[in-house]
């Protein structure tokens, strides 16, 4: 055919367009997400607006969007404004998940070099395993007040177990043969647990982490609502005494952001940690030679 | 080798219990430095036990294990160890791996990195220092570790069935392989496999195991010349040797 119509563009033109005209109808995914998102509001602003939802019940999504804008424009240090109110909850997090974590994994290090401290320890943790922690939280508010240190100490408890449990798990399961070839090597235990033991319990470790994460934004509202004196807890039980629900949803959203943010950075950190460990087992590849 | 090659390792009456199981009895070896020895018997005979005990890996309770004149009691540095598996830290690269006992033992690294590259050189693994241990096949892995196991110049090498996971083809190739590196190297080798074909095949001496409690039922020589190519398998010799250990396993009534 090419052979035959050598020179005749015209002719040629309409397979060359054929896949570009068809390309607007396929979707990529992330289009279709937005999209949908996008349908979803809407359907939920007229929905509301419609049936006359009161606005205290369902908040219209013009409503949310207000209370967000009236919340994130405000001076950063009013007392009325997201950020100061975020940045109170952001810090507990933070504070408690790197000071319940970094306990949980120093015991769980102490711990797995001594296996009759763990024998003896045993029933003790599992029994705090078994009560939730959040029970706790009125009497440690008691105990420390409404400030920031109740709610730092609330959520040290919630994510020092997970960590805890999980690197005494992954300092249990590294491969014995590991320990043995650097005991071939005279190797004392710091460099057994140095080279060996710590990097094999990572990735269970980093499962702790994970956990704890989530566990942490929990504590902190958690902890809020028992008592506090700022924190986007208290802002919520603010708004909904006032009846505010929009306000509420606002917080929602930014609560979401933090949770989101945090497991983004917490992703980040482990894959550049565990770089080694293979993404996708079906991308595994070996060379043969 | 030298005149004092005569009893370089030297086990004398080893005897090794597991709570009530007798697992080795009564051992006696002596080993020639530079020599090639496999160790062949049924699986529990003790095989593994017998050369973690000569790695200081494991304790005896009677009987003696000496290197070079000097009591084994514990670990020793002049000692390597290749395992059933290569034991790859996934973590590390290739070359990383490698370097692995020069860390723990605290050699000079820019001695022991040229020396690495020398190494994965001689396994055949020039390029692959940058890797993974999962980007390699099951057969570089071993290699790998063979080199690792040669980084800090140990005098011995112990080798417990380094091959057993790799399939016949690469197998065979490791065997011819690894008669290079030891007759490149002079160390001594104690190798201990399933495969009666890769310990005649290897070794200078074939020591039969038999089954618990383990105890070296003969001692057998090769007498066949090195370097020795895989037409090696089909001399008379080479068949006779064969035909005795199969003999003695059937004799104590266990195959592999």
């Amino acid at each position: 055919m090419s052979a035959v119509l050598p020179t005749s563009g015209s002719m040629t033109a309409p397979t060359v367009d054929k896949p570009r005209a068809r390309r607007p109808l396929r979707l990529g995914t992330k289009t279709a997400s937005l999209l949908l998102l996008v349908v979803l509001l809407a359907g939920w602003e007229f929905g509301v607006r419609a049936f006359h939802v009161p606005k205290f019940l369902i908040p219209t999504v013009s409503d949310i969007g207000v209370a967000l804008w009236r919340g994130l424009a405000t001076s950063p240090f009013a007392k009325d404004s997201l950020w100061y109110h975020s940045a109170i909850t952001l810090a507990e997090i933070l504070l408690g998940f790197f000071v319940g974590s970094a306990i949980g994994l120093a015991i769980g290090v102490v711990v797995s070099q001594m296996p009759k401290l763990e024998a003896i320890l045993e029933p003790y943790v599992a029994a705090l395993q078994s009560l939730p922690k959040v029970a706790v939280a009125p009497i440690i508010v008691v105990w420390l007040g409404f400030g920031i240190g109740s709610k730092v100490a609330i959520i040290c408890l919630l994510t020092f177990f997970p960590v805890l449990v999980t690197s005494i798990a992954g300092f249990k399961a590294v491969d014995p043969d590991r320990i043995d070839l650097l005991r071939s090597l005279s190797a004392t235990p710091w460099q057994i647990f140095r080279k060996a033991k710590f990097p094999s319990a990572l990735p269970y470790i980093f499962a702790g982490l994970n956990m704890a994460a989530a566990f942490a934004v929990v504590g902190a509202i958690v902890g809020e609502f028992v008592g506090a004196q700022a924190g986007l807890g208290v802002l919520i039980q603010q708004m909904e005494a006032q009846m505010d629900t929009g306000g509420s949803f606002a917080v929602f959203i930014v609560l979401s952001v933090i949770g989101i943010v945090l497991t983004a950075a917490l992703r980040r950190i482990q894959q550049r940690v565990l770089h080694w460990m293979p993404q996708d087992p079906g991308q595994q590849r070996t060379i043969n030679v | 080798m030298q005149a004092v090659a005569e009893d370089y390792i030297r086990i004398q009456r080893l005897s090794k219990t597991f709570g009530d199981v007798v697992a080795l009895r009564d051992i006696d070896i002596s080993i020639e430095q530079g020599s090639f020895v496999s160790i062949v018997g049924p699986s529990g005979c003790g095989k593994s036990t017998l050369l973690r005990i000569v790695a200081g890996l494991l304790d005896y309770e009677q009987g003696s294990v000496s290197l070079d004149g000097q009591a084994i009691h514990g670990t020793r540095r002049d000692v390597g160890f290749v395992f059933q598996s290569s034991i790859l830290l996934p973590w590390r690269t290739i070359l990383e791996n490698v370097m692995l006992p020069a860390e723990v033992l605290g050699l000079d690294m820019k001695q022991a990195r040229r020396r690495a590259m020398e190494l994965l050189h001689m396994v055949r693994l020039d390029g692959f220092e940058e890797k993974l241990p999962r980007q390699l096949s099951g057969g570089m892995q071993q290699r790998a570790a063979i080199a690792r196991a040669l980084l800090h110049d140990p005098k011995i090498l112990l080798m417990d069935e380094p091959f057993g996971a790799l399939d016949a083809l690469t197998r065979e190739r490791m065997n011819l392989e690894l008669q290079r590196i030891w007759a490149e190297s002079g160390k001594t080798v104690i190798l201990i496999t399933h495969s009666i074909p890769e310990a005649i095949f290897l070794g200078d001496t074939v020591l039969v195991m038999t089954p618990r409690p383990g105890s070296i039922e003969r001692v057998i020589p090769v007498d066949l010349p090195r370097p020795r190519t895989m037409h090696a398998m089909s001399e008379p010799a080479f068949g006779r040797i064969a035909d005795e250990i199969r003999e003695l396993f059937s004799h104590t009534g266990s195959f592999d």
